[in-house]
């Protein structure tokens, strides 16, 4: 919401040479964003320009400029060279023709930006043909401001070349620009704004004058007539509780709104139309209440306000045509023809044109519920909806149709109509019995009463010292109508705060009695995390969508339930709706983003959640918030929610030790991989069993390791890609990746790891190579040796693996090492003898092993 | 030792006259001076130290001798021993020590060739600027909180005051999912934490809630669909907005240096009632107010604030849809994008490289910035 100072100032005292710098900051000191200031920091010749003509040139950095010639008057070189003025233009949206905004030598623009004749793209530029954004009056900078377009073909008609644009436009007065919060509906209006400002100078007594404060005459029988027709309210809140109807006849509909009102409103980034809409917009900047004007001669009979029916449609004024559902609220011509959406934006049928003599205004109170549903059902947000949507206030309706009445009056000829129509089902807000020391233990700063008293008076709010239920600590408060947010006691310990000043907050550090640290899975996911950097991966995040072709890129079988994954309704990339089922199924894309960045050695990690809903999403419960859920409809909730276990992936391609001076490097292998797992239980201190797995998508059937837990849970998963996904995939050859549950291993560290007693007797040495056939699992071998080799058995190692000539044909030789070492004893040759040949008895019953 | 006489041979006993064993010690001194490595000395210090050598043989005719001369050549044979030992002995730790310098020269590499076979791995600056702020509250007593990312609506909008017709919902630009009834969404934010622990947990509560959260924005230079908050949550008897006020001083203190501190200013969150905006003074310019001149300070723009976040004591409605009863408890939440204070803190230009996993971004923070 902008607001011009000299407009400020009708409303409230501003402080001898206040700049629009001070008013926002005292706007923001009572809690008022600043968004922008406008104006005033700029310094002609700035004028009005009629593009005389222009040749394209295109440049070697692929722009295409404009040489122009431009009348601009008596001014620039037409005064010192007798010619038109000769600029270097970028933009393209202009034609021979139109008005323009010039800036010439000598002037300053927003920002200390000096203009002089330059030399630009072989040219010398005299100045600049130019944006909104650079002589501060919007944002815009897509292309240059045309006049016809910004003003109207109307108002530029009315234009020379040489006119003074700085008066034109209003810039020579600042206008500062607030963000409003969506409680303060009523900071929509210059009205509202001006009073946030008296507050922020302390209230001043007589400091602020009402812009709705008038006369407005008595409602009688003689007006329009209205009917409030709502059957079927929304939460029980009707959608119209007061609707005002004026009329006023005999508007010269040649007249144009006065020169000061087309000012203000483009100083407020509204464009000057006709009379009766200039005055409409300019009521509702004035005092937030947002008005419609109907071409009297257009309405056939009363207007009745009612819900729209099924099939219904109306085309508003941006021409087009909008179907209506039974929950748009309309305003209708003697209950059928639909003439406006109720609050949002009118019809064309009804519209004011340049033949309107007689116009009806509409001045109503629409409920925020309706209007905000109408605005997002029909993606329309307008001025008037958004005012709607935060509350406007319901006592001002009557004084904006008066204001209205009397411009329309004043400046284009009419005379007001007797009849008055305002039908008001608006209720009286009721006190709220507000407890005095309630800011003071909300806030933490000591506010004596008469301070609250004196700030709750000031921001509108009628006080009641006496009265049901009133004591020393207590006063019945009752907001000002246009405050529809002050409801309890926290509202007005807010109000108390922002009044006397946010910065007399102190600061106390809130001491927590007792906290019990990070949880074990908490500090699981660091180690988990810290073990994988230790282990070379370099941590990365990606975005958890994919493309619902990664699936079948990946090899996932039909009934692979990874393949039931969330989909997004309103993805950013429709080539991405779904949800990862795997953190590999987005790491690859960041891989991918890796190599083609020219990184040939990659290794990256990533730890996250995954999506897995194990089928179509169910429907989580909206219940109500007036109190706590019962238990039951709280599990519903969480029982909604599908299940998103946390996930670590790692992938890496080219070579995991470099090549150097020592020699060759060494490729990540399908090794690196399981050891990457392995790694991280063992950072863990789970201790996890490698079993190959030849049927685990997206992994090689030959070289995929599954990874499980002692007692069988699946860890995950690790070895080379398949060759057919890192195809679909476009990804190097060799790729290697693993994929594993964090969840899962952070469940098997909670218990204490217990200490084993060690042995500090010599340990015995002895070796045995056995032969196995081919495809016996070294890791069954392994396991069934130390079943066999009983409690002694320290450690055993696999130093060679043998395949070739020298073993028979479809088998391999495996040499192992074992260590044994008692805790009581030096053991003799005999029992490490013995303990040996009992392992390698075992090895042979589970696994067919022969000693070599 | 010999036996007396028995292999008595009247030629060698010239080999005890003093002349000679002076000669055989001279001999052997001049040898082992003489020997320049430690080989050598072995070599000859068998010709006048072993059992074949004058002087062994000297000692070995002393056993012969009458009584009456055992003692004096004893000692004389004895004594030049004595001498050629300690020659050998000295030269032989002259030889070591010479050895090992020289051993330690040719052994000498260039330290300076690289090192690193293997490239050390790293954490993600975001994660790691989480852990930091995490563990700032850990240690006054906070505990942490955590929540899926995929949640449901209730938990995200409702529950937290924002009903399906409230303006704010509308602006934060969510992803639904399919079905779009289904009451699911991803997290906008991380304030649903805070609703599953007040729903879950009886007061006092001090939780500080991290993660991922999602909205519609394209990945521009401020602005990613998948970004990161931290969110703080204290339930107790009697807190206030000074506490709030104490709580965000400590965690500014704590992510920006002990020189910043806080300003405040109302503001409007559907959470809480009352809110509150806060600014810290700028730790790069220390409040300098460099708008507009060429100094005009990168990191605040020139206001001498950087705007940190929002905050407020949470709404009684809020309170309510929990199960906690507002007369008997109050509390106090606020966050802040974790992006963005590692782009403060560390001086990231922009969103992409904090989003795109190029190596090199992550590696320059190593295992902890």
């Amino acid at each position: 919401m902008r607001m011009p100072l000299s407009w400020l100032a009708e409303v409230t005292d501003l402080p001898p040479g206040a700049r629009g710098a001070d008013v926002a900051a005292g706007l923001v000191s009572v809690g008022l964003e600043e968004e922008d200031l406008h104006g005033g920091d700029l310094t002609g010749p700035l004028v009005v320009g009629r593009v005389l003509d222009f040749t394209p040139e295109p440049q070697k950095n692929g722009k295409t400029i404009r040489w122009c010639t431009v009348d601009v008057g008596q001014n620039g070189q037409m005064l010192t060279e007798g010619k038109h003025q000769e600029i270097v233009c970028g933009a393209h949206n202009f034609e021979v023709g139109d008005l323009v905004v010039v800036v010439l030598p000598g002037a300053v623009l927003p920002g200390n930006f000096a203009i002089a004749a330059r030399k630009t793209y072989g040219h010398v530029s005299n100045g600049m043909i130019c944006a909104e954004d650079e002589i501060g009056l919007g944002h815009d900078h897509e292309g240059i401001i045309v006049l016809e377009r910004l003003l109207g073909a109307e108002k530029a008609a009315t234009l020379q070349p040489g006119d003074d644009a700085i008066a034109l436009l209003g810039l020579a007065e600042e206008t500062v620009e607030t963000n409003v919060t969506p409680d303060r509906g009523y900071c929509f209006s210059v009205r509202g704004l001006a009073r946030e400002y008296w507050h922020s100078q302390g209230s001043p007594a007589g400091g602020y004058r009402d812009p709705a404060d008038v006369a407005t005459p008595q409602a009688n029988d003689s007006g329009h007539p209205i009917r409030l027709d709502d059957d079927t309210p929304l939460d029980g809140n009707v959608g119209c509780d007061r609707f005002v109807a004026r009329v006023v006849r005999g508007i010269d509909p040649t007249r144009p709104s006065p020169a000061w009102m087309q000012k203000r409103l483009t100083q407020m980034g509204m464009r000057p139309i006709s009379l009766a809409v200039d005055v409409t917009n300019y009521v509702m900047l004035a005092v937030g209440q947002p008005l419609h004007a109907y071409d009297l001669a257009k309405l056939d009979g009363p207007i009745v306000v009612r819900r729209a029916r099924a099939g219904e449609a109306l085309t508003t004024l941006d021409d087009v045509e909008r179907t209506l559902s039974p929950e748009d609220l309309l305003i209708t011509d003697s209950g059928e023809r639909p003439l406006a959406i109720a609050g949002v934006m009118g019809g064309s049928s009804s519209e004011v044109d340049d033949s309107t003599t007689d116009v009806l205004i509409e001045a109503a109170h629409f409920d925020p519920t309706t209007v905000a549903r109408s605005s997002r059902r029909h993606r329309l947000v307008t001025e008037a909806s958004k005012r709607f949507e935060r509350g406007v206030d319901p006592q001002v309706t009557a004084a904006a149709a008066q204001l209205a009445v009397d411009l329309l009056v004043e400046h284009g000829g009419g005379t007001a109509d007797p009849g008055v129509t305002d039908v008001d089902h608006t209720t009286q807000r009721t006190a709220y019995l507000l407890d005095v020391t309630e800011p003071s233990r909300i806030v933490g700063v000591d506010y004596p009463r008469e301070r609250v008293l004196s700030i709750l008076r000031d921001l509108g709010c009628a006080v009641a010292e006496s009265g049901e239920g009133t004591d020393d600590a207590h006063v019945l408060v009752t907001p000002p109508s246009w405050r529809p947010d002050l409801v309890d006691a926290p509202d007005y310990a807010e109000e108390v705060a922002r009044i006397d000043g946010y910065n007399n907050i102190p600061s106390i550090t809130p001491t927590p009695s007792e906290g019990r640290g990070l949880t074990h899975g908490q500090k699981a996911r660091r180690i988990v995390a810290d073990a994988l950097a230790g282990a070379g991966f370099t941590e990365v995040l990606s975005y958890p969508f994919v493309a619902a072709e990664l699936a079948d890129q990946l090899g996932f079988a039909p009934d692979d339930d990874r393949r039931q994954a969330v989909r997004v309704a309103n993805p950013l990339s429709e080539e991405r709706p779904l949800l990862r089922t795997m953190v590999l199924s987005s790491l690859v894309d960041v891989l991918r983003r890796n190599l083609a960045r020219g990184h040939k050695d990659v290794a990256i990690s990533e730890i996250g959640l995954v999506f897995r809903p194990g089928g179509p999403l169910g429907k989580a419960p909206i219940p109500s918030v007036a109190s706590r859920p019962d238990d039951a409809t709280l599990e519903q909730l969480y029982a909604a929610v599908p299940d998103q276990p946390r996930r670590a992936a790692v992938v890496a391609s080219g070579q995991i030790e470099q090549a150097g001076w020592w020699g060759p490097g060494r490729a990540a292998d399908w090794s690196d991989m399981v050891a990457a797992v392995q790694s991280v239980a063992a950072a863990l201190a789970v201790p996890v069993v490698v079993a190959n797995d030849p049927d685990h998508a997206p992994w090689h059937p030959g070289r995929c390791a599954r990874i499980t837990l002692a007692d069988g849970t699946l860890v995950g998963h690790a070895g080379e890609l398949h060759p057919k996904a890192l195809a679909a995939l476009d990804l190097p050859p060799r790729t290697v990746a693993a994929e594993f549950d964090v969840d899962v291993l952070t469940a098997a560290s909670e218990e204490p790891v217990q200490a084993r007693e060690f042995s500090s007797f010599p340990p015995a040495l002895t070796d045995v190579a056995l032969l196995v056939r081919s495809e016996v699992a070294a890791g069954e071998v392994e396991a069934a040796l130390r079943r066999g080799a009983g409690e002694s058995l320290e450690s055993i190692v696999l130093f060679d693996v043998y395949e070739g000539e020298r073993v028979e044909a479809g088998h391999r030789s495996l040499a192992y090492r074992l260590t044994f070492r008692a805790l009581d004893r030096t053991l003799t040759t005999d029992e490490v003898n013995d303990f040996r040949d009992a392992a390698v008895a075992a090895a042979a019953r589970a696994t067919g092993a022969v000693q070599r | 030792m010999s036996g007396p006489n028995t292999n008595y041979d009247p030629v060698e006993v010239a080999a005890l006259d003093p002349a000679q064993i002076d000669a055989a010690v001279e001999q052997a001194l001049a040898a082992a001076a003489a020997a320049g490595s430690l080989e050598e000395l072995k070599a000859v210090r068998t010709a006048h130290q072993g059992e074949k050598s004058a002087l062994a043989l000297a000692n070995r005719e002393i056993g012969a001798l009458p009584p009456s001369a055992k003692a004096e050549a004893g000692k004389r044979v004895g004594q030049a021993r004595g001498r050629v030992a300690q020659a050998f002995a000295a030269r032989q730790a002259e030889l070591e020590v010479e050895r090992d310098e020289r051993i330690l020269v040719e052994e000498r590499v260039d330290v300076t060739v690289p090192a690193l076979r293997r490239r050390p791995g790293a954490r993600h600056p975001i994660e790691l600027t989480a852990q930091r702020l995490v563990d700032a509250f850990v240690g006054m007593g906070w505990e942490v909180a955590e929540g899926p990312e995929l949640e449901s609506e209730w938990l995200n909008f409702d529950a937290l005051n924002l009903g399906p017709d409230h303006p704010a919902r509308q602006m934060q630009d969510t992803f639904f999912l399919d079905p779009v009834d289904s009451g699911l969404v991803l997290r906008t934010q991380t304030s649903p934490v805070q609703i599953r622990t007040m729903l879950e947990q009886e007061p006092p509560i001090y939780v500080v809630a991290p993660g991922k959260v999602f909205r519609t924005d394209d990945l521009d230079a401020t602005h990613t669909p998948v970004f990161h908050q931290i969110e703080c949550l204290a339930i107790d008897k009697g807190l206030t907005m000074a506490h709030l006020r104490g709580a965000l001083d400590a965690f500014v203190r704590i992510m920006f240096g002990e020189e910043t501190r806080t300003r405040v200013r109302a503001n409007y969150f559907p959470f809480t009632e009352p809110s509150m905006e806060t600014d810290f003074l700028c730790f790069a310019c220390h409040g300098a107010e460099t708008w507009g001149t060429p100094e005009q300070c990168r990191t605040c723009g020139g206001s001498g604030w950087i705007e940190l976040g929002g905050s407020g004591m949470v709404n009684r409605k809020v309170l309510r849809t929990c199960g906690i009863d507002p007369d008997i408890y109050s509390g106090f939440a606020f966050g802040l994008g974790i992006e963005r204070a590692l782009m403060l803190r560390h001086g990231v230009q922009g969103m992409h490289d904090m989003v795109e996993g190029d190596l090199r971004f992550s590696q320059q923070f190593g295992m902890g910035a």
